[in-house]
C-alpha cells in the first residue's frame, strides 16, 4: 500500500519521530507493516486520503522549496509540517495529526524501541522489578 | 435465519449490562429464559500480554481509534465479555450529590443512588490500596498537589490480587480488577444465565433482535463464539440495551421501532481529556503499580478533575502535541516521566450527539464549548504547578505554544498555556468517560427514558448504562453506571409478571 510513496513517507516519518533514522531495514519493514494493518482495518476512503496527504505534502514542498520531501532536507521538512500542522483548514491539520500518529504507531509499539526508552511494563509487576 | 425465544435479553455486558445480568438468577430461578448478548469475544487469562498494539487492536472499538466525526477526539471504548470494565483501572467513586441533584430526574434521588453504589462496592472489593503499593507518579502527584495548595484524594479501587502490573488500560493480566468479568458476569452464568460472545446485535424490532454472530478470526484472541456464526432472530418479552452511550443509542436510532423520543442520541458528554507528561530529572516508578491512586476534584469550583495516570509509549507520544527532536525528548525520557489525566467537567450542548451516517455507521459529533476550553486550560496550568512542585525539570502543556515550558519558565508558566493555543485538530484529545444519548427524565420531550431506564411509551424496552446519564457525572463513571442498572433491574423483575406474561 505504502510502495507508491514509499520515500515520502519514510522522509516524513524521519521529522515526525527522529530516531527512525536509527531504524535497521527490519525495522523500516514493522513500522511499515503496522501502518498499512491499521490503514487496512479503516474504510478505503480513509485510506485514500491517506495517500493522497502524502502526495499533497509532497506538492506543498515543490511548491515551497522546489523539490520534493524524499529530496528535501529534514529541516526543511519540519518547517512544512508545522506550517500543516497549525492551518486554518481543520481537515489539513487533523490530516497531519493522523499521519504522525500512525507514524508514532508503527514505531513506539515495537518491543525493542520500549525496552530503548526505559518502558517496563511487566505483568508481573512488582516482582518484576525485584 | 435461526430464530430463538427469550423472555429478557439484555444486549451488552459491561458495568450496565453485566449489573443487570447478576439480578436475573430470580427469573431464571422461575423458569425464564435470559440472554445476555455481547458483541466482543470472552477473552482468556493468556490473552492479556500487555502489548500495546495487541491489546489496543482486540479489546477497543476501532484499536483505540474511534474518533468524533471531525476527527478532533478519539473515543476510547472496548468490546468483549466485561465491556469497558476489562480497561478500566477500577476506580470507584460515589456520584456527587450536586450532580444528581442538578440532573432534576424525577424519582432519582441521590440516598438510592449511593445505598445501591456502597453494595457494588462492597461486592466488587473496593478499598484503599496500603501505602506501600503506591508507586513514586503517584506519590508525586500527592507531594506536588498539596505543595501547589489543593487536595489530592486516594482513588477506592475494586481490586483483588493486583500485582502492580500497570496494564489495567490493556486488561489486567492478573485477572485483578473486579469489572463485571469477574464478578457479576460470572455470577449470572452460575445462576444460568446464558451469555453469548461475538454477538452483533444488527437490528432492534418490536421485541425482537437480528443478531449476527461472527466467527472467530484465525489467530485472534478470545473463545469462539457460544453460537454458531450466522444471523439469528431473537424474540424477546423484554429488552434491555447495555451497549453503553454510543452503542445504545446507535441501536434505537437504527432501530425499526416508530414513535421513539425525539432526544434519542442527543446530551452527549463525555469529560474531554488531556495526557500531561512532566519530566523529572531521575527515573520514578511509573509503569509499575497501580496507575491511577489519587486524583484532586475541582469539578464543582473549576470544571475540572486531575487523576493521575500512566499511559504507554504509543499512547504517550500520540497524546502530546507536536514532533520531532522536542517531543521525542519527552518520550526518551519515558523513565523519568510523571502523568497527570485533565478532564474537563462538560456539560450536555445541543448538536453533541450520538448519530447514524448514511451508511448506518455510528457516529459523534462533539463541539468543544468555550468552557470546556477554559476548563482544560485551567487543569492544565494546575497541573503544571503540581509537577513544578513535584520537582520536573520540564513539562508538557498541550495548550502552551511551544508546549514544553521549563522549570525556569514555571513562575509564568500560566501566562504560556492560553486557550487561544487549543486548536482541534493538532492537538490530542481524548475521552474514555461516554455518557448520555438515552438520557432519562421526565417524559418523551425532554428524554428518552424515566428514572427506572424504561423507554417512553415502551415497557417492554430498558436502557441500563451511561448512556442514562442526563448530564454529565463530573467523576469516573462505572460505580453510577452500577447503581442505575440495578434500579433498571429492580424494575425489571418488579414488571416481569406483567411484561413477560405467564
Amino acid at each position: 500500500m505504502l510502495a507508491p510513496v514509499r520515500r515520502q513517507f519514510r522522509a516524513l516519518a524521519l521529522a515526525f519521530v527522529p530516531e527512525t533514522g536509527s531504524l535497521p531495514p527490519e525495522g523500516w519493514m514493522a513500522l511499515e507493516q503496522v501502518v498499512e494493518d491499521a490503514l487496512r482495518a479503516r474504510p478505503r476512503s480513509l485510506r485514500r486520503q491517506a495517500l493522497l496527504l502524502i502526495h499533497l505534502i509532497d506538492w506543498c514542498a515543490i511548491l515551497r522549496f522546489g523539490r520534493g520531501v524524499g529530496r528535501l532536507e529534514a529541516n526543511h521538512t519540519s518547517r512544512l509540517l508545522r506550517t500543516l500542522e497549525s492551518a486554518p483548514v481543520l481537515l489539513l491539520r487533523r490530516g497531519i495529526w493522523g499521519l504522525r500518529t500512525l507514524i508514532q504507531m508503527g514505531y513506539y509499539t515495537q518491543p525493542s524501541i520500549q525496552r530503548a526508552i526505559g518502558y517496563r511494563g511487566h505483568s508481573a509487576g512488582w516482582e518484576a522489578r525485584r | 435465519m435461526k430464530t430463538r425465544r427469550y423472555d429478557v435479553v439484555v444486549v451488552g455486558s459491561g458495568a450496565g449490562g453485566g449489573t443487570v445480568a447478576a439480578r436475573m438468577g430470580p427469573l431464571v430461578a422461575a423458569g425464564r429464559q435470559v440472554l445476555i448478548v455481547e458483541r466482543g469475544p470472552r477473552f482468556l487469562p493468556e490473552d492479556f500480554s500487555g502489548n500495546e498494539l495487541d491489546m489496543a487492536g482486540a479489546l477497543y472499538a476501532d484499536g483505540g481509534g474511534f474518533l468524533t466525526d471531525d476527527g478532533t477526539m478519539t473515543l476510547a471504548f472496548a468490546q468483549g465479555y466485561g465491556g469497558s470494565t476489562l480497561v478500566y483501572t477500577g476506580t470507584s467513586l460515589i456520584a456527587p450529590e450536586r450532580v444528581i441533584r442538578s440532573w432534576g430526574v424525577p424519582g432519582l434521588d441521590h440516598a438510592d443512588i449511593e445505598q445501591r453504589s456502597r453494595r457494588y462496592m462492597q461486592e466488587n472489593n473496593v478499598h484503599l490500596l496500603p501505602p506501600g503499593a503506591i508507586n513514586e507518579n503517584n506519590q508525586r502527584f500527592v507531594e506536588g498537589a498539596t505543595r501547589a495548595g489543593f487536595h489530592p484524594e486516594q482513588f477506592p479501587l475494586n481490586l483483588n490480587g493486583c500485582r502492580g502490573s500497570s496494564l489495567c488500560n490493556l486488561g489486567c493480566p492478573n485477572l485483578a480488577k473486579q469489572g463485571t468479568h469477574r464478578v457479576q458476569l460470572p455470577k449470572a452464568e452460575r445462576e444460568g444465565v446464558e451469555v453469548i460472545t461475538r454477538a452483533e446485535v444488527v437490528l432492534l424490532e418490536e421485541r425482537s433482535l437480528r443478531v449476527r454472530i461472527h466467527p472467530k478470526e484465525p489467530g485472534g484472541k478470545g473463545a469462539p463464539p457460544e453460537w454458531e456464526p450466522g444471523e439469528y432472530q431473537v424474540e424477546a418479552a423484554m429488552v434491555i440495551l447495555a451497549g453503553g452511550s454510543i452503542g445504545s443509542p446507535a441501536l434505537l436510532l437504527g432501530s425499526r421501532l416508530q414513535g421513539l423520543p425525539a432526544g434519542l442520541g442527543e446530551r452527549f458528554t463525555c469529560h474531554p481529556a488531556h495526557i500531561l507528561v512532566g519530566e523529572h530529572p531521575q527515573p520514578i516508578t511509573n509503569d509499575v503499580g497501580h496507575p491511577k491512586s489519587f486524583f484532586v476534584d475541582r469539578g464543582s469550583d473549576e470544571g475540572y478533575v486531575l487523576e493521575t495516570c500512566m499511559y504507554f509509549p504509543f499512547t504517550t507520544a500520540k497524546n502530546l502535541t507536536g514532533f520531532g527532536p522536542a517531543h521525542s525528548q519527552f518520550i526518551r525520557a519515558f523513565s523519568r516521566l510523571q502523568m497527570i489525566l485533565v478532564l474537563a467537567c462538560d456539560e450536555a450542548t445541543p448538536g453533541n450527539r450520538v448519530y447514524l451516517k448514511k451508511d448506518g455507521r455510528v457516529a459523534v459529533t462533539y463541539r468543544f464549548t468555550p468552557r470546556v476550553i477554559d476548563s482544560l486550560v485551567r487543569a492544565t496550568r494546575a497541573s503544571t504547578r503540581i509537577f513544578f512542585a513535584a520537582g520536573a525539570v520540564r513539562v508538557h502543556a498541550p495548550t502552551a505554544d511551544p508546549p514544553s515550558i521549563e522549570a525556569a519558565d514555571a513562575a509564568r508558566s500560566d501566562a504560556l498555556i492560553q486557550a487561544k493555543h487549543f486548536l482541534p485538530g493538532r492537538i490530542s484529545i481524548s475521552a474514555a468517560h461516554l455518557m448520555g444519548g438515552c438520557g432519562m427524565g421526565h417524559g418523551p420531550r425532554d428524554s428518552v427514558t424515566d428514572a427506572w431506564g424504561v423507554v417512553h411509551g415502551r415497557p417492554w424496552l430498558r436502557v441500563a448504562d451511561a448512556s442514562l446519564f442526563p448530564n454529565a457525572l463530573q467523576i469516573n463513571p462505572y460505580l453510577t453506571v452500577m447503581a442505575l442498572a440495578d434500579r433498571v433491574a429492580d424494575g425489571a423483575l418488579r414488571d416481569a409478571a406483567r411484561i413477560l406474561g405467564g
